[in-house]
């Protein structure tokens, strides 16, 4: 009963929390959309326009009444999944965004499971062997994963295992040639074109995402790979794994059934931030490789001023990041048995 | 005398990097008795205990004599260890507070040890397991197997590590500080119970501990170590006995419930002691 009443005042204390920050992350769009040093009424009525139809669509948009006033209609349109034409496309801006997100989507996915593939097991192996050769190779490994600017190792990539090599697909999701040859059902490519049953599409599709799905895995891996290195560190340091020794486990057994099973969760958690990240911070890549994603979508609409998309997009990040954080709340209070 | 468990003659341990050895001229038999090694912070008496489990990665352990039972360990390779280590010797460790794994449920941790070195399903493993929990007086087994660390007590968390050590009846086990992080109240409680197994099951005991009374009260031999050495072997009840500086200035720096309150004296550490045992 006392336990049922605890765990709803942590509910609520929660979503308490969830509403203040969405209102802030809210709050910061609408302050963005005002203070970004484009005019969203000239870039309605154009360059052209009289004086009479720039006040006519001033005061449509509202503009002229008081802030506050403003502010209220903004959270009124945003609780009705009302997020406005994008100027650019002329579309809802919401369609624009779903549109895209599948192939960002992909990719992030794709880097997330190379990153935290590779940069889990070199954690954990230059924790085991610290301050060996192992360990030095890899923290330098992941020192260049992390320093290095990815529009540069992009660019790069491209030249080497595209235009040299040709052991790659270049830019875009897929060969121009293939274009338009499946049809949209979920927005992924590669499950629309399992789906149908377009095996060439495919594996153009694979041949075209393992590049910079493989350099942003590396770069996110460095961080993974330090954090792995460190939280490893931690535990290898602790007395329990002295009393899993004298119980008669080897090193290995140690390191993996009691070590590696303790920071799980504190993985999990730093995993789910670095796919955060990739979600929203691939607009590097998706420039360099022609990808038309989400990070494209925000790319482009920044560049013209395009308000609505750009606000839309900002508050996508913040709600992706704030989902994020709640699940690996969750995941945290179900696998460790100290938060119950 | 009897065969004895352990018979450890000259041992030196000196740690990587280290330029002296951190341990020297080590020797004692143990038979199935309580010994206790007595002695300061960083005197070394703990570095012997880890040594004997073979549990010092980086330190080099020279000795012309390490037998246990039938097993030279200067010989047992680190494969040889595994199957020694928990199951034949083992090692109580101070503070149970670190020394249990914060995530893992204690009877599967205290389990680990029985399934490590004997075929057992989990269900033969949890019924041992529950046996040892009632053999240290753990009075509800069923309900405190299903805890975490950090729901038991000190006293219980010691009590867990004792059954978890003893489970796979070894003959031989090292208790290292086992009392000193526990409450003054519960400290009798948990030796009591390990001196009624250890007699019970005739396994030797060496006690590293920094506490004469205790010692005195628990071992039947004592080991006084300084400096990585040990200056004088006594049998515990003889203890005021001690001839050598080092061990007397040790008693009289001991307050005495009733005594005058006088000034204690203050220990004396004369650097020729260092030398004075080397052989």
């Amino acid at each position: 009963m006392q336990n049922a009443q605890l765990r709803l005042k942590s509910v609520s204390s929660q979503a308490t929390t969830i509403l203040i920050t969405l209102l802030g992350l809210l709050v910061l769009t609408f302050v963005i959309g005002r203070m970004m040093p484009a005019d969203p009424v000239r870039a309605i009525v154009g360059e052209d326009a009289t004086r009479e139809t720039y006040e006519m669509v001033y005061h449509q948009l509202g503009l002229d009444r008081p802030i506050w006033e403003q502010f209220l209609r903004y959270l009124g349109d945003v609780l009705t999944g009302d997020f406005g034409t994008s100027i650019r496309t002329g579309q809802p801006v919401m369609q624009d965004i779903l549109r895209a997100m599948p192939a960002t989507i992909e990719l992030a996915t794709f880097a997330i499971l190379i990153g935290a593939g590779l940069g889990i097991p070199l954690g954990v192996t230059a924790a085991v062997n610290k301050d060996k050769w192992q360990d030095h190779i890899i923290r330098v490994f992941s020192l260049f994963g992390h320093s290095m600017p990815i529009f540069w190792t992009g660019m790069i990539a491209l030249i080497v295992f595209y235009a040299h090599l040709g052991w790659v697909g270049g830019s875009g999701r897929m060969e121009q040639f293939y274009i338009g040859m499946v049809d949209e059902r979920t927005g992924f490519l590669l499950i629309d074109s399992l789906l149908a049953g377009e095996m060439d599409v495919f594996w153009s599709a694979v041949n075209h995402l393992i590049l910079p799905a493989s350099l942003l895995g590396y770069s996110s891996s460095a961080y993974i790979t330090r954090m792995t290195r460190s939280f490893m560190l931690d535990q290898l340091g602790q007395e329990y794994m002295t009393t899993a020794r004298v119980k008669g486990l080897s090193r290995g057994q140690t390191i993996w059934l009691h070590a590696f099973g303790n920071i799980r969760v504190q993985l999990v958690t730093i995993v789910a931030l670095a796919y955060g990240s990739l979600l929203e911070g691939a607009v590097l890549i998706e420039t360099v490789f022609a990808w038309p994603g989400f990070g494209q979508y925000l790319t482009n609409n920044l560049i013209i001023g395009d308000m609505n998309a750009v606000m839309t997009c900002v508050l996508i990040v913040g709600v992706i990041f704030i989902v994020l954080n709640l699940l690996s709340d969750l995941l945290y209070r179900t696998f460790d048995p100290r938060t119950k | 005398m009897e065969k004895p468990v352990l018979d450890i003659r000259n041992l030196a341990i000196r740690y990587a990097g280290a330029s002296r050895d951190s341990v020297r001229g080590v020797s004692f038999t143990l038979g199935r008795e309580r010994l206790g090694i007595v002695g300061e912070s960083g005197s070394g008496k703990s570095t012997v205990g880890r040594a004997i489990l073979k549990l010092l990665p980086t330190a080099q352990i020279t000795a012309d004599r390490m037998q246990f039972e039938d097993i030279d360990l200067l010989k047992t390779s680190e494969r040889e260890m595994l199957k020694i280590r928990g199951r034949r010797m083992s090692m109580i460790l101070q503070d149970p507070k670190y020394s249990l794994n914060p995530i893992q449920r204690v009877g599967r941790q205290v389990a680990e040890t029985y399934m490590r070195h004997f075929p057992a399903t989990k269900a033969e493993a949890k019924a041992k397991t529950l046996a040892m929990l009632e053999a240290v007086k753990i009075r509800d087994p069923e309900r405190v197997h299903d805890l975490y660390p950090h729901e038991i007590s000190g006293g219980m968390g010691q009590r867990i590590m004792i059954a978890m050590m003893l489970l796979a009846e070894p003959e031989l086990v090292i208790a290292d500080e086992p009392t000193s992080a526990l409450d003054v109240t519960v400290r009798l409680q948990v030796l009591e119970i390990l001196n009624g197994l250890v007699r019970d099951r005739g396994i030797g005991l060496i006690m590293i501990s920094h506490d004469l009374n205790l010692v005195r009260n628990f071992c039947d031999r004592v080991l006084i170590m300084f400096d990585g050495q040990v200056v004088e072997t006594l049998r515990a009840s003889e203890l005021d006995n001690a001839q050598h500086p080092y061990t007397r200035g040790l008693l009289a720096a001991q307050p005495r419930i009733g005594d005058r309150r006088k000034m204690l004296s203050v220990l004396d550490r004369r650097p020729e002691w260092s030398q004075e045992v080397t052989a």
